[in-house]
């Protein structure tokens, strides 16, 4: 078949018609948006702020917020980017009010190496799903995630528990590419390490 | 190359874009040095396990919940 492509004939993505007609007042259009990104926006909030009625009333005011500003929204990035960011920024000022004492922000964690120099060289065997059950698996999951640092995590949440590419990423949370890939470098070995005392080989012995 | 060579060509070893000229570096590397094999293929281990675990449940109930209570929000607003 002859390739008649061209940059004109490049895909919309099926958003864009949504949010035309959700600018124009169309609730269905809107509403079908909120039905296909609430799972997201309400999983990128639990992982950030840890707690599921913050994830609640976070997921309502994303969305408020983006239905407010639709505006703004240019299609210049993916409307999903662009929601993420607003749940993101939420997030991020939930935990602020929450820690009275520590200033939650992008650039905070940076400074220490702690925890991203490799110390535990031990193989996983056998692999953590033939080790636990589902539920005991889960449990490891959320605690280890849990004791990252909100800004490590929330890297951590966007590009590999949400798939978004290292330059979303880096769009939705306002930070360079080579920032994301630091900072991303550090969340995964920080789980690595922390989840290697639970699933590392135990040279056919308990440990001491 | 020396092991922290390696950890700073982690990310962009999984995301397939090591510069043509490092990636033999890279993967004799691995081969020769056990410790950083383990780190790799751990590292790996770690992020399919998220990916692939639904770590948050969102049952139906919420889910619902959640949706009336964002559609009753945006209906006492407007986009501008």
């Amino acid at each position: 078949m002859p390739a008649i492509q061209s940059s004109a004939t490049e895909e919309i993505h099926p958003d864009v018609a949504l949010v035309e007609r959700a600018k124009k007042g169309d609730t269905a259009a809107f509403e079908q948006l909120v039905r296909q990104y609430e799972r997201q926006i309400f999983r990128v909030a639990q992982h950030i702020t840890q707690n599921r009625e913050d994830a609640e009333d976070i997921t309502q005011d994303a969305f408020l917020k983006a239905y407010e500003k639709l505006d703004q929204f240019q299609g210049n990035s993916k409307f999903s980017t662009w929601l993420v960011r607003i749940a993101v920024n939420e997030s991020l000022m939930r935990l602020r009010k929450r820690k009275t004492s520590k200033v939650v922000s992008m650039d905070q964690d940076v400074q220490t190496e702690d925890g991203s120099i490799p110390r535990d060289f031990a193989e996983w065997r056998p692999n953590p799903e033939q080790l636990y059950g589902q539920h005991e698996l889960g449990d490891i999951l959320r605690k280890t995630i849990q004791g990252l640092p909100p800004g490590f995590r929330t890297v951590f949440t966007l590009r590999d528990v949400e798939n978004f590419s290292t330059e979303e990423t880096a769009e939705a949370l306002g930070l360079s590419v080579p920032a994301v890939k630091s900072r991303l470098l550090r969340a995964r070995l920080q789980l690595r390490e922390r989840l290697s005392r639970y699933f590392r080989q135990k040279n056919g012995g308990p440990i001491p | 190359m020396t092991c922290t060579d390696f950890l700073k060509q982690l990310t962009d070893y999984f995301d397939g874009q090591v510069e043509p000229e490092l990636l033999a570096e890279v993967q004799t590397h691995v081969r020769e040095c056990h410790h950083c094999e383990v780190v790799l293929d751990t590292t790996r281990q770690t992020i399919s396990i998220y990916r692939e675990h639904e770590i948050y449940e969102f049952p139906a109930e919420l889910r619902e919940r959640l949706h009336v209570a964002i559609m009753k929000k945006c209906a006492g607003a407007r986009p501008r």
